[in-house]
């Protein structure tokens, strides 16, 4: 049914534009340009925008729908709603959801704005470590941080409240991560790359003469940060705080791992419980609108802040870049970015690892406690680990080519404005980046996992999945690529006598190849740790490694839990290998 | 006392010397340009000036005290100096009158005398009515006296300006010339100007020093520079001339082999015995179709070419029973045909001895 909506739009949209064409064949002697429209690019614009409509707009139509359809018969209710917002059990999860944003956005723009500045601004030495960890933290799937943190801080048998007590004698933990503020603190370990990134190249756009500028007029290195740099880079450092607040609210695995042991209810897992027996996707679809508002709204905001004219940052070189001298402060900072380092990376990685090779993780590093077993059973003999690999592995694959396809398509017909309304193609294609994830997943199962459709329990419907959500990264970084190709390059061929296609082939394709390859390196990437849209979407035979993974830790086996968290690692880091090698060693942290 | 002294200022990047022994000194109140082309090391001198860049060897002086010596510099925000940038290095986030006031406030005076200050500069660059503005809503003339104001506005003991007019269109470049030295001419600050371009320094400066490889070659006012350049590059980096191997011989000044009349004639500049490298400006020599009838430098030539440039003629000619090809400028309405016999009357002031 939602399937006949979406179709009927796109149809209703491309007979418009097919009137509208016949329109202006029917009168050549006027406008006789009209007949470009009817070249095959007109078909394919067509193509294009009924896929993204069938990608993006017809699962949050859908999903808007059916928040006002009563279950089984259709009609018209509001009791979605008031079954949604009438409990407070429902209302603490919006508001813990809520607190929990505003927390870990604020706990990673701590952490992150002074390594920006040390590694853009500054002499701090072991600026090479600092992004080698930046990178790793980024890449590390945040579920495996959090059942690395779980194993460190652990209110029994955490390692770090055993030392704790072995040293001290004390009897009550030192830190336990099941609380709310354990929460905000793992999830900040690995979302504050994205402040990072976003304050350090903004950073990198002011050239040093608006601090000289500062310092000759009697500023000191710390006046000068605090009343030229910082205040350049506000609008940055907002957007990265946005950008975490809407990530967290919208993240299922870490308070799915974390908070449900520790009976603290979000929005996100509070939607989860809605699709445990008996489903209720209406009351879902319900839940989940303010999801979806405040990032719309939030985004708007940070658009407008960005436009306003006193930040407009004039960017120029101009005289040599001077680092600032920091004298001994620079070991301190040096400090802060290695307790980062140990704290995002270091030391969950290691008991990960740890836990992974061990009989029993709780026997600490001793030789007897070494074991292959946990790889090998994953491997060899559990009966849907192998096959969870293999879906990671070919649904990522498969998004990531067809989002690219996609992507670059739309990315060429919009940039080189080959078509009235390509600017329509592009809205589409970046619309995805205000839907969260799990409010997408939701879209997707009100349309098409029922009849008439019934791709419940299909590979096709995680494909699709995959790929609406992560559209807007392949979009973002075909546009760049097609943006660095000069039109020049390809007219050039062309008065030689190439054709556009043939143009394309030989000259922007090459040109474009390495951009390309970073784009879909990268979706891959985040396609094959994605949990909040997965969990929804999976049938028996379609489990991902990550959804797996959930659900080894609700078995709470750490120890194979963990070997499949390596495993998944393993796998990452073989693509990151492979993209730094061909794309460039920054080709995962770029901003686009 | 000099208010701002180099003596034997030099700096390193390991072999690389880009500023070689400079020794400069300001009076109190003086305008001196540092001119030269890129890579000359004049914005690394004035950059070291500034605190910037620590120097390799040699000293900075100001009033008698040391700024800078090796391993001892005092950082930019304790020189009590500004500078304006390249870029203007104007804040974006703040608006003109924050601009202007940030120095003042960080010489912790009153909000009052801020107020009355920024307001009294801004008067004064004529931006009173923009006060509220932010960056991005001025043009870039506009923006370049923010930069000025913001500048002056502290009473700096040195001004510095790194290649403050490069960013800005012809017109303006000219207009803003002229507003600079007039500037200097109210408030009278000591002044150090980098650029490039000897338009610029010619305007504004008292004095100038012409950079090459790290060197100053010379050190003079703008007319003296013109008329008596002391080396081959002065010469050749300042206007357009004709550099000329001549010789002396028994008090006689020859021009491959042609005689230019007695080495002692009034006006010329004491020529050593023997070989010499002379500097004869085209705007030194007028073009006769009649000889002359008084004494003085006088060649017979031929005319070889002509290009007409609107505001002159730039002729190239050929001293009769020499080799040489000599840049000849004339009037507007001074047309000669191209093959034409013609006097070539010298002036002997202008004609310089270079190193």
């Amino acid at each position: 049914m939602c399937r006949r909506s979406a179709r009927s739009g796109a149809n209703s949209l491309a007979f418009e534009d097919i009137g509208m064409s016949q329109g202006g064949a029917a009168a050549p002697a006027l406008r006789p340009s009209r007949f470009r429209l009817l070249e095959p690019a007109m078909l394919l614009w067509v193509a294009l925008i009924a896929a993204l409509l069938v990608l993006v707009a017809a699962p949050l139509v859908k999903m808007l729908l059916i928040s006002f359809e009563m279950q089984e018969t259709g009609e018209f209710t509001f009791q979605n709603y008031l079954t949604a917002y009438g409990r407070a059990r429902y209302l603490d999860a919006l508001r813990n959801s809520l607190l929990l944003g505003l927390l870990s956005a604020t706990i990673s723009t701590v952490i992150a704005v002074p390594m920006a500045w040390a590694v853009s601004r500054t002499d701090m030495p072991g600026k090479g470590f600092t992004w080698a960890v930046v990178l790793a933290a980024f890449v590390m799937p945040p579920y495996l941080g959090a059942i690395g943190w779980i194993l460190l801080a652990g209110p029994n048998s955490g390692w770090i409240n055993v030392v704790w007590r072995a040293v001290t004698g004390a009897t009550e933990p030192l830190v336990n991560i099941y609380t709310f503020t354990g929460m905000a603190f793992v999830i900040a370990m690995h979302s504050f790359p994205l402040v990072f990134i976003f304050v350090k190249s903004a950073l990198d756009l002011i050239s040093s003469e608006m601090e000289d500028a500062a310092n000759i007029l009697g500023a000191g290195t710390w006046v000068t940060m605090r009343k030229v740099t910082l205040p350049l880079v506000w609008p940055s450092i907002l957007g990265g705080f946005i950008l975490i607040f809407l990530e967290t609210i919208a993240l299922f695995g870490t308070p799915a791992i974390i908070g449900i042991p520790a009976r603290i209810n979000v929005v996100t897992t509070q939607l989860w419980q809605f699709f445990e027996d008996p489903v209720r996707v209406e009351v879902a679809a319900a839940f989940a609108i303010p999801l979806l508002l405040i990032t719309i709204a939030l985004i708007a905001v940070q658009k407008l802040m960005l436009n306003r004219k006193g930040f407009v940052s004039q960017t120029g070189k101009g005289g040599e870049r001077r680092e600032v001298k920091l004298g001994p402060w620079r070991w301190v900072l040096l400090g802060w970015c290695v307790s980062v380092a140990l704290l995002s990376v270091g030391k969950p990685l290691i008991v990960l690892l740890q836990a992974s090779f061990a009989k029993a993780w709780g026997r600490g590093f001793s030789l007897d406690n070494l074991t292959l077993r946990n790889y090998r059973f994953l491997l060899f003999e559990h009966d849907q680990a192998p096959q969870a690999v293999w879906n990671t592995l070919w649904f990522s694959a498969a998004s990531a080519t067809m989002a690219i396809i996609l992507a670059l398509l739309v990315a060429y017909i919009v940039v080189r404005k080959l078509m009235r309304f390509a600017g329509a193609l592009g809205f589409l294609a970046m619309a995805p980046f205000v839907i969260p994830g799990i409010v997408l997943a939701i879209g997707f199962y009100a349309a098409y996992a029922g009849p008439p459709m019934s791709l419940y329990g299909s590979a096709l419907l995680l494909i699709l999945a995959f790929t609406a959500r992560f559209l807007p990264i392949a979009y973002a970084s075909s546009q760049a690529a097609i943006r660095a190709v000069h039109p020049e390059m390809e007219e050039a061929a062309r008065i030689l006598g190439s054709g556009r296609l043939h143009a394309i082939r030989k000259i922007t394709a090459p040109l474009i190849k390495s951009s390309l390859l970073g784009g879909w390196l990268v979706v891959f990437i985040v396609a094959s740790r994605e949990l909040s849209a997965a969990i929804f979407l999976v049938g028996p035979r379609t489990r991902t490694m990550s959804v797996l993974l959930y659900d080894l830790t609700e078995q709470g086996n750490f120890e194979v839990v963990s070997a499949f968290g390596g495993i998944l690692l393993f796998i990452t880091m073989v693509i990151v290998g492979i993209g730094m090698k061909l794309v460039g060693r920054d080709f995962m942290l770029r901003r686009e | 006392m000099p208010r701002l002294v180099l003596s034997g200022l030099t700096k390193a990047y390991g072999k690389l010397t880009v500023v070689d022994r400079v020794d400069l000194s300001l009076e109190e109140g003086e305008f001196v340009s540092l001119l030269g082309p890129s890579g000359c090391g004049k914005t690394t001198t004035l950059r070291m000036i500034a605190g910037f860049v620590d120097p390799t060897g040699g000293s900075i002086q100001v009033d008698g005290s040391v700024l800078s010596a090796p391993g001892a510099v005092v950082p930019p925000e304790r020189r009590g100096m500004s500078m304006i940038f390249q870029s203007y290095a104007i804040w974006p986030n703040m608006t003109v009158a924050e601009n202007v006031a940030f120095g003042l406030k960080l010489r912790n005076l009153s909000s009052e005398d801020v107020r009355s200050r920024v307001r009294e500069i801004l008067d004064v660059v004529k931006l009173e009515n923009l006060a509220h503005r932010y960056p991005a809503e001025l043009s870039g003339g506009q923006q370049q006296r923010v930069a000025l104001a913001r500048a002056i506005v502290v009473k700096p003991s040195v001004l510095l300006l790194d290649e403050p007019l490069s960013n800005l269109d012809a017109n303006l470049r000219e207009e803003m010339r002229f507003e600079i030295r007039r500037l200097h001419d109210e408030f009278r600050i000591t002044t150090v100007y980098v650029t490039h371009d000897q338009g610029e320094a010619m305007a504004t400066s008292d004095r100038i020093a012409v950079m090459n490889a790290g060197r100053i070659e010379q050190i003079d006012a703008p007319h003296l520079l013109y008329t008596r350049p002391r080396t081959r590059f002065v010469a050749g980096f300042v206007g357009r001339t004709n550099l000329l191997e001549a010789q002396v011989e028994a008090g006689i000044l020859l021009l491959d082999g042609v005689s230019l009349g007695s080495a002692g004639q009034a006006g010329l500049p004491a020529l050593p015995h023997g070989e010499v490298l002379i500097s004869l400006r085209p705007q030194a020599m007028t073009i006769h179709e009649a000889a002359p009838t008084d004494a003085g430098l006088v060649l017979e030539a031929t005319i070889l070419g002509r290009t007409y440039l609107g505001e002159a003629w730039d002729y190239v000619v050929q001293p009769l029973g020499t080799g040489l090809k000599l840049r000849a400028a004339a009037q507007p309405l001074e047309a000669h045909d191209v093959g034409r016999r013609v006097w070539l009357r010298i002036d002997p002031r202008q004609l310089a001895v270079v190193a």
